[in-house]
């Protein structure tokens, strides 16, 4: 995939504070990236700098191959969803995905055409007359993704765009959205808080925390292969234990040494081990590879989520099977569900 | 809750006083604006004389002349700048903003007294000739605040990103600001022109002491004339206040029907 967009060393600072501390990222042709992150991490700031709404501090943005820093953002080639869409609310849903084509000059049959595409695309057709208003907030959403996508730009830009919709409607608009990137073809910038969101609709997530990139990588390295602690504990559950290193292959915490399948750090590294909730078996007493005693259990629909006390701390373990508060139990874990990560260039 | 029944004559009574207490004088003018004799509390017999006299009188219309032009023009800039003001300030940081609406503030709340005096003594500094010219430069500068005052609320509820969602679509931001900015606060620019018309056309103190050459308003010329009572000013009050409530009227009819009109349309 050819390389569209380039981030060089960005660096963003608002009121003396520093919400970006030099991103690079490269981001590509037809390529569905997910900037993940805590509120106030700068994904949105990231975000605007690309749309042409705020400039950097520090760093260039290359479209194409092209610098485009000085350009304004009515002359990129590039749209945006915005958090709470932003539709014109004087115009009716037509007009208000005609917009861009009318700016442009273009001719009526020319507009007439694409935006019934569009509504067909977004699955509008018959609302042509309808004040915005007076939709829902699905509907809203879809005549955000028609407006922008009609001006048919090289890449999509969309800040937290389902954040305002309930959950059931989310799902069936990340599942959406997702069908539209692949139908148009075109590069997707999606900004989310929300890990699960990202996991389902990425090809690419790119973890930012405090104006940093964490971890940059494909939704399941990124679940399974945490780079350290803010990205393991930010995306999903999981139980984060201080460890020792002692050789490839080999890491002991809590006074044991385990097997594991990591290698390649320094003899006796500290390093933070991830091990994620379903990933430990409940077994009898005594037959697995740590003892303890069931804290809490608590329904979750379709686990339960267990809290196994041992000597050293608290575990916790998704599983289907149900066991009673107070019971002595065994945690069973294979090597490969041990993952170890450098605490070197954690946050 | 006992006994609140027993007083419920008590809000009409209070309502029925003030309403007499506001319309009473305004009737008793109009009435005495058709009255056959010079006298301004005995009626003597129905007459349109001093309508005849207003329309003849040069001096009354020119007076009308002037208040209307100046406050179509003071209104016209007044608005446009007010509006480009406030859409300037809301996109402003805080401090600045904050500043600027503290130094808007401040003619507001200023007696009226003051700011004439202040206006005076400034035409007189430059030596500027006073007379339409300095009533009209007089009327912008105290409009403009009431301007700002009235569309900033308007443009606080307005989503922040609508004039980047327009040029996000390729809208330059001159079309932002016209095509997406100015449609959404119409109704706040236009009450505020309103306010600007209505205190420029029934200005009095800042205008007298700003006006020469014998340049005078509605207002100047009622006082003038007031110090040799004559029905001619029940006349042309009765004509003002005949206007305002045809305004009035159409002002509230036509967003009605036209709300009407678009329900039957859905």
């Amino acid at each position: 995939m050819r390389k569209l967009i380039s981030f060089k060393n960005i660096v963003k600072e608002f009121d003396g504070q520093l919400v970006l501390k030099g991103i690079n990222l490269d981001i590509h042709e037809n390529e569905f990236v997910t900037l993940l992150g805590p509120s106030g991490c700068g994904k949105t700031t990231l975000l605007r700098i690309l749309g042409g709404f705020i400039e950097q501090t520090e760093g260039n943005v290359y479209f194409d191959g092209i610098e485009i820093s000085s350009i304004p953002p009515y002359k990129r080639e590039i749209n945006t969803i915005f958090q709470r869409y932003a539709l014109f609310p004087h115009m009716n849903v037509y007009d208000n995905i005609a917009f861009g084509l009318r700016i442009k000059k273009q001719s009526k049959e020319v507009i007439d055409q694409k935006v019934k595409r569009m509504l067909t695309l977004v699955g509008l057709v018959g609302y042509e007359k309808r004040a915005v208003t007076l939709l829902s907030g699905g509907q809203q959403q879809r005549v955000a993704i028609a407006r922008a996508l009609i001006n048919e730009p090289m890449v999509l830009l969309l800040d937290e765009p389902l954040g305002a919709l309930d959950l059931k409607l989310r799902k069936e608009m990340q599942v959406e959205l997702k069908k539209i990137q692949k139908e148009v073809g075109i590069t997707f910038i999606y900004v989310t808080h929300d890990q699960e969101e990202a996991l389902t609709m990425s090809d690419t997530i790119v973890v930012i925390n405090e104006g940093e990139i964490q971890q940059i990588g494909n939704p399941s390295d990124i679940y399974n292969e945490p780079e350290n602690r803010f990205v393991a504990d930010f995306i999903g559950e999981s139980n984060i234990i201080e460890g020792v290193m002692n050789d490839d292959y080999l890491v002991t915490f809590d006074g044991i040494q385990f097997e594991c399948i990591d290698y390649g750090f320094h003899d006796d590294e500290q390093v933070d081990i991830v091990i994620r909730p379903e990933d430990l078996d409940i077994v009898k007493a005594g037959e697995g590879k740590l003892d303890g005693i069931v804290v809490s259990s608590l329904f979750k629909g379709v686990h339960y989520e267990i809290v196994v006390e041992t000597d050293h701390r608290q575990f916790i373990i998704h599983t289907t099977d149900n066991v009673n508060i107070g019971q002595h139990v065994g945690l069973s874990f294979y090597p490969e569900d041990i993952h170890v990560m450098s605490k070197l260039g954690a946050y | 809750m006992v006994g609140i029944k027993q007083y419920r004559w008590l809000p009409i009574l209070i309502i029925g006083l003030t309403l007499i207490f506001f319309y009473l004088p305004i009737l008793i003018l109009m009435i005495f604006s058709f009255n056959d004799s010079r006298s301004l509390t005995s009626w003597s017999g129905f007459s349109l004389q001093w309508y005849r006299q207003l329309f003849e009188s040069r001096e009354v219309v020119n007076a009308v002349m002037t208040t209307v032009t100046i406050a179509i023009i003071s209104t016209i800039i007044s608005t446009f700048v007010g509006t480009i003001t406030a859409i300037g300030l809301s996109k402003s940081k805080k401090v600045i903003k904050e500043l600027v609406l503290t130094f808007n503030n401040f003619p507001i709340l200023n007696p009226e007294i003051v700011t004439a005096i202040g206006l005076m003594l400034l035409f007189s500094a430059f030596a500027i000739q006073r007379g339409f010219m300095t009533m009209l430069l007089a009327h912008i500068s105290f409009s403009i605040p009431y301007v700002i005052l009235t569309i900033l609320p308007k443009l606080r509820s307005l989503d922040p990103n609508l004039a980047e969602a327009a040029m996000d679509l390729g809208a330059t931001p001159w079309q932002a600001l016209t095509k997406v900015i100015v449609p959404q606060i119409t109704p706040g620019i236009l009450a505020g022109a309103l306010i600007a018309f209505t205190m420029s056309f029934d200005d009095f103190v800042i205008s007298y002491f700003v006006t020469g050459g014998g340049v005078k308003n509605i207002s100047i010329l009622v006082y003038t004339m007031s110090k040799r009572i004559n029905p001619t000013i029940n006349a042309l009050s009765t004509i003002l206040v005949v206007i305002i409530t045809i305004v009035l009227i159409i002002v509230n009819v036509i967003p009605q029907a036209k709300k009407k009109e678009r329900v039957t349309l859905e």
